[in-house]
Order: structure tokens, then C-alpha cells, then sequence
């Protein structure tokens, strides 16, 4: 009994599995408190997961395409925070990060060359490169001149969100909200899929994305490069008196990371809208990559799965919108889950605790 | 000349919640903690202060009294929800960013939440009359501010209170073993903070707008956190930074009214802030301006 219970403490699975818990027993007790019916929001919930209406027993695939679709952001900003939080270092930049691949992707797709097969490659590569200097900028910061990685990534997001309407407001056909459409050579768009997804937006981004995880675990688990960056998150002075670069690993690992974010703004840009956006505020995929990764423990896997959790709830919001269900009940879940985490050092202390009642009643100490 | 001292109501209309906050920003990481939630703080107590407002002036309550107590709610339930971050940071070593950063994000889910259930909306419903300028045409919340700089002044340098409470942030230990309670002295800077950014929050939507919605707060609590670093932790600093952020914002507004600023587009003035905190942080590197246990938990025993 005791075994299992400090197992679970110390495992980082079952750990996330309590928190996602907790936050939607939180949720719900809310939504119950304001006299609505909690029924209603796992209603929509189970719509979003598999795309059956459970009031008029319907079911629609274009539900779960949409669910993957919202997804592919979260798992590639969760898998931003995630990179960067291996080394050691808190990402709160991949805001900005996304927001700077999603508007060079957009100024590429209206200005690039208008050349199948050419034009979203290049204008993908861009936002990936972007996302990649504007992340490395942060850790050239942090190695350099020791400037908090926290302050300076929350500063290049403002930075990032009004260049990003400084630029776009450039762009041909520019009006306050919108650009001119981007010609189909820059789409995403996968026919296949959206003739099989009755119109869903899901599009090419997920395969980019899954080649993202992939690319994350590769780095991560299995080069050198992977395991200087590790090993400089666990202990910088012990990496720094083994001979790994630790500030090249720092510098790096926050390019990597804006590369995730940036290549999130790029699919985000070309697939899910066909024009380029002012942005009048932040999209906060890159906010909420924080609580994806975290959620994820970093890894490729978790931040996969829970990105799929975050895309399930986003695609519910409507859905609960509709079922009189306020659907910012959903942000409440995610920041609950958040602040949840945060207290999981409290379980620690509970073991330590647990330990020193042990070792007293061991050596007889009253 | 005379366009500057036209423009000096707005600045400080502007300026005003920055300066509150960050002050407030400045109280808990001097005395070992950071907060980062102030964004978040700042939108919950702009939410409250709108909501208690609309609602007692539908209840027909005097125009004054109702200010009052509205910013007095906003003040108390920013104070409430700081208390959620000092439970993490201090009795449980959590990790400070990634409770602010809970905060924040539970911050926009619970003020439209609450909007949603009160007024049917995505947004709090438009009170009638906020608060009203004086002769000189300067907002009630303009001296707040200058009195909280100045009581937080005093607090800090001038009473033993605020010397033990610096102690914490620099060496909670040495601090601790001259009998000063490092969790007690958190918890009340933590709580400051939530209370000045609840109140920084109510002054907001009562001086620049007539209800709370989503963008109502957008990124002053990042301003006034980047006002607190650029500021040098301390009191004056943290009032020159927050009067210079404040007056890029107004000119980012006013900049469409005024022919000769046309020229540049409006959003390079917002950008401002954010280009000179990060220039700053840069050519002050070499020097540690920060206490020098901002950020880290605090084990009593642990050594």
C-alpha cells in the first residue's frame, strides 16, 4: 500500500493524470454552482472526442478532424516550452515565436514566388527559421548576459504581436483586420481530407506536426546534442565541469525551441486561413503550450497527448456555447491544471514528511 | 510645450495602474518572491471593480460610494487570488513562474466567467459614469499612485518592517536566524501585490474605458513587471520606468490625432516599452540589480 502511493507520487504520469483530474472536478463543481448542468459540458466534450452528438444520436467525423486540427499548435508550442524546459530554461516566449512564423508565413504567401509545391515549402521554412532566431535570441540573452529568459520572452511576445501588425498592415489589399486572400499555391489544404472530414479544416499541418514530435524525441533521447542538453538542465555546474558547451546548449535549445512555436504560426497561417490576419491581440496557443508541456512532463509523447486534450477542449468551446454552457469554463480547467502542477512540490513535501514519521517510528523517537 | 502639457492628464491617466502595480511587483520580489501573475491579478480586479460598479449604479447607489466600494472590491478579490500564489510559492517551494503563469491563464477564464453568468455577455455591461477629473483635468487615481510610491517609500527604507522584509528577499536565511518569519513576510508582500494590481485593475476601467472585456487589461501587468526590472527594484527607478512606459502608451494613442507623429505608425510607440526594458536588461547585465533571492523558495532548516 505504502509502495504503491510513494510510486505514485514519484511518477510523473500518474501525476498529470491527477491534476487534468482535479482541474475538470473543479470545472465541474463551478459549472454546478452557477446552477448549469456539468452534464452538458462532457456533452460536448464526448462531441469533440469522437464526433457523436449524444442528444440526437448523430455523428459527424468532421467533429474529431477539427479536435486534431486545433491540436496541431498546442502540440507544437507545448512542444516549444517542452525543448526549451529539458535545458533547464522557462519558454514563455513561444508566443512570440508563434506569432513571428505566422507573419512571415503570411508575408511570404502573399509576396513569394507563386510556384506549386514551392511556395508553402518556402514559406513554411521561413517560419520555422524565424521562430528559430527569435527563440535563439532569447538564449543568446540568457548564455551572454544572463538576462532572464522569463522577462525577456514576455517582452519579444509585445515586440513580436505589434511588428507582426506593423508588417502585416503592409501587405497588399491590407485593411484593419485582413489581408488580401493568399493564392492556393501557399495553402496547406488537403483535399483528401476534406472530402473525407465533411469540410473540416484539417489539413498538412499534422503531418509536419507528427514529424515534429518525432524530430523532438529524436534530438531529446537520442543524439549527444540531446544529452548535453539534458544533462545541462539537471545541473549546469556539473555538465559545465564535464566539458559540454553549456552555453552553446543553451543557445541552441532556445532556437530549437522557437523553431517548434514558429513552425505552429506557419500552419496555423496557411491552413487554417486563407489571408493574412492583423492581429489585434495574442492568439495564446503559445500561453497555452506552457500548460501543454507542463502537463506532458516535456517529453514527446506526453506533449502530444496533451495537446490532443487541449484541441478536444478548444473544439468543445462552441459546442458548450451552444448547450448554455459559458465556454470560458475551459480556460478555467487549463489554469486550474496549471496551478495544480504548481503545487505538486507539495506531494514532495508530503513524501518527506511521510519518510521522517517513518524513520522516527523506526529508531523510536516519540 | 503647450501639447506636452496637454498630453500630461492622459499620461498619467495611463500611467497610474502601471505605476500601482508595479510598485506592488516591486514590495514581493523584494522580499523573495516573483510575480508574474500580475497580468492576471490586474484583469480579475478590473472585472470585479466593473461589475461591482454597473451593478450598484443599477441598484441606485451614490455615484461616489459606489466608486468607492467598487474599487475597494477589486482591491480585496485581487488580494484573494494572490493568496493562491503565495500558498505555492512559499509553504509549498512550487515553482513561482509556473504558478503566476496558472494564475494568468485562470485570470481569462475566470473574469468572462463570470460575465458570462452575471450579464449574459462576454463582457461586463457598460456602467454610466466612471470616475471624473478634477479642475487640472487629473484622475483621482493619479494621486493613489503617487501615495502608494510614496508609502511603499516609506515602508521599505524607513521602517524596520521593511528593512526585515528586504532581508528576506536577499538572504532568507541570515534573515530567519535573527528571528524574522521569512513565510510571513512573503505572504504579505505577495499579498500587497495582488491587492495593488486588483486596485491598478479597477483603476484602469474606470478611467479608460466604461467595461471590463478581454483586452481591457492587454499586457499592463507585463508592462509593469518590465517596469519593476527596468526600474532597478527600487522605488524612484520604478516610478521613472513606469512614467516613460506610460508615455510611449499615451503617445501610441494620441500618435493618431497628432499629424507630425503620423509619420511613424502608431504601434512603434507600443512596441517601446518592451525594446527598452530588454536594451536595458542587456547594458545593466553585468551589474545584479535584483534581490538576490528573487525567485527561489525558501526551506526553513535547509542551508
Amino acid at each position: 500500500m505504502k509502495l504503491s502511493r510513494e510510486r505514485l507520487i514519484q511518477s510523473d504520469g500518474a501525476v498529470s493524470v491527477l491534476v487534468v483530474f482535479l482541474g475538470f472536478l473543479v470545472g465541474t463543481i463551478l459549472i454546478a454552482l452557477v446552477g448549469k448542468n456539468p452534464l452538458n459540458m462532457y456533452k460536448a466534450i464526448l462531441q469533440a472526442l469522437s464526433g457523436y452528438n449524444i442528444d440526437n444520436g448523430k455523428m459527424n467525423i468532421r467533429y474529431i478532424a477539427e479536435t486534431i486540427n486545433y491540436s496541431v499548435p498546442f502540440i507544437l508550442c507545448g512542444l516549444s516550452m517542452g525543448f526549451a524546459n529539458r535545458v533547464g530554461l522557462f519558454n514563455i516566449g513561444g508566443e512570440g515565436q508563434y506569432i513571428m512564423g505566422m507573419t512571415i508565413a503570411q508575408m511570404v504567401a502573399l509576396l513569394g514566388p507563386q510556384v506549386q509545391g514551392l511556395h508553402w515549402v518556402l514559406a513554411i521554412l521561413c517560419a520555422i527559421i524565424i521562430g528559430s532566431l527569435w527563440g535563439g535570441l532569447v538564449g543568446v540573452l540568457k548564455a551572454k548576459y544572463e538576462v532572464s529568459e522569463v522577462v525577456s520572452t514576455i517582452m519579444l511576445n509585445y515586440i513580436a504581436l505589434y511588428l507582426s501588425r506593423i508588417i502585416t498592415l503592409q501587405m497588399p489589399g491590407a485593411t484593419t483586420y485582413k489581408t488580401a486572400n493568399f493564392p492556393e499555391t501557399a495553402l496547406i489544404t488537403n483535399d483528401f481530407f476534406t472530402k473525407v472530414t465533411n469540410y473540416s479544416l484539417l489539413n498538412n499541418g499534422i503531418f509536419m506536426m507528427i514529424i515534429a514530435v518525432i524530430v523532438f524525441w529524436f534530438i531529446m533521447e537520442k543524439t549527444s546534442l540531446g544529452f548535453g542538453m539534458r544533462a545541462t538542465g539537471f545541473n549546469k555546474e556539473a555538465a559545465r565541469a564535464s566539458g559540454i558547451p553549456v552555453v552553446k546548449s543553451i543557445a541552441l535549445s532556445m532556437a530549437i525551441a522557437g523553431a517548434f512555436a514558429g513552425l505552429a504560426g506557419g500552419i496555423v497561417a496557411l491552413g487554417s486561413f486563407k489571408y493574412g490576419r492583423v492581429l489585434s491581440g495574442m492568439d495564446n496557443y503559445g500561453f497555452d503550450g506552457i500548460a501543454v508541456a507542463l502537463v506532458g512532463n516535456s517529453t514527446a509523447l506526453g506533449t502530444a497527448l496533451a495537446g490532443l486534450l487541449f484541441g478536444m477542449l478548444k473544439n468543445a468551446q462552441a459546442l458548450m456555447q451552444s448547450k448554455q454552457i459559458p465556454k470560458e469554463i475551459t480556460f478555467i480547467i487549463q489554469g486550474m491544471i496549471v496551478i495544480f502542477i504548481a503545487l505538486r512540490s507539495a506531494l514532495i513535501l508530503y513524501q518527506q514528511y511521510l519518510d521522517k514519521k517513518k524513520l522516527q517510528k523506526e529508531v523510536g523517537v516519540k | 510645450m503647450s501639447m506636452i502639457l496637454g498630453m500630461l492628464p492622459s499620461v498619467l491617466m495611463i500611467v497610474a495602474p502601471i505605476l500601482i502595480t508595479a510598485i506592488g511587483g516591486m514590495i514581493c520580489e523584494k522580499s523573495g518572491v516573483v510575480n508574474i501573475a500580475l497580468e492576471g491579478l490586474m484583469a480579475i480586479g478590473a472585472c470585479t471593480t466593473a461589475a461591482a460598479h454597473v451593478l450598484m449604479e443599477m441598484a441606485g447607489v451614490p455615484h461616489t460610494l459606489s466608486l468607492f466600494l467598487a474599487l475597494f472590491m477589486g482591491l480585496v478579490v485581487g488580494g484573494l487570488f494572490s493568496i493562491i500564489h503565495a500558498v505555492a510559492a512559499i509553504n509549498f517551494n512550487a515553482d513561482q513562474t509556473i504558478s503566476g503563469t496558472g494564475i494568468n491563464l485562470l485570470s481569462t477564464g475566470v473574469t468572462i466567467f463570470a460575465s458570462q453568468i452575471l450579464f449574459n455577455a462576454d463582457r461586463t455591461k457598460e456602467f454610466m459614469m466612471g470616475m471624473q477629473t478634477d479642475a487640472l483635468g487629473i484622475y483621482p487615481t493619479a494621486y493613489i499612485a503617487v501615495a502608494v510610491v510614496i508609502l511603499s517609500w516609506f515602508l521599505l527604507y524607513k521602517l524596520p518592517f521593511g528593512m526585515h522584509l528586504r532581508a528576506c528577499g536577499e538572504h532568507p536565511g541570515a534573515a530567519e536566524s535573527v528571528g524574522i518569519n521569512v513565510k510571513k513576510m512573503r505572504y504579505f508582500a505577495v499579498l500587497s501585490s495582488g491587492v495593488l494590481a486588483g486596485l491598478a485593475g479597477g483603476c484602469v476601467v474606470l478611467t479608460q474605458t466604461i467595461q471590463y472585456t478581454s483586452n481591457t487589461i492587454n499586457g499592463r501587468g507585463f508592462i509593469a513587471l518590465a517596469a519593476v526590472s527596468f526600474g532597478r527594484w527600487n522605488p524612484l527607478g520604478v516610478t521613472g520606468a513606469a512614467f516613460l512606459f506610460g508615455t510611449a502608451q499615451a503617445f501610441a494613442i494620441i500618435a493618431n490625432n497628432v499629424p507630425a507623429l503620423k509619420v511613424l505608425p502608431s504601434e512603434v510607440f507600443n512596441i517601446l516599452p518592451y525594446v527598452v526594458t530588454l536594451v536595458a536588461l542587456v547594458l545593466f547585465s553585468g551589474k545584479n540589480y535584483a534581490p538576490s533571492a528573487a525567485g527561489q523558495p525558501y526551506e526553513k532548516g535547509a542551508s
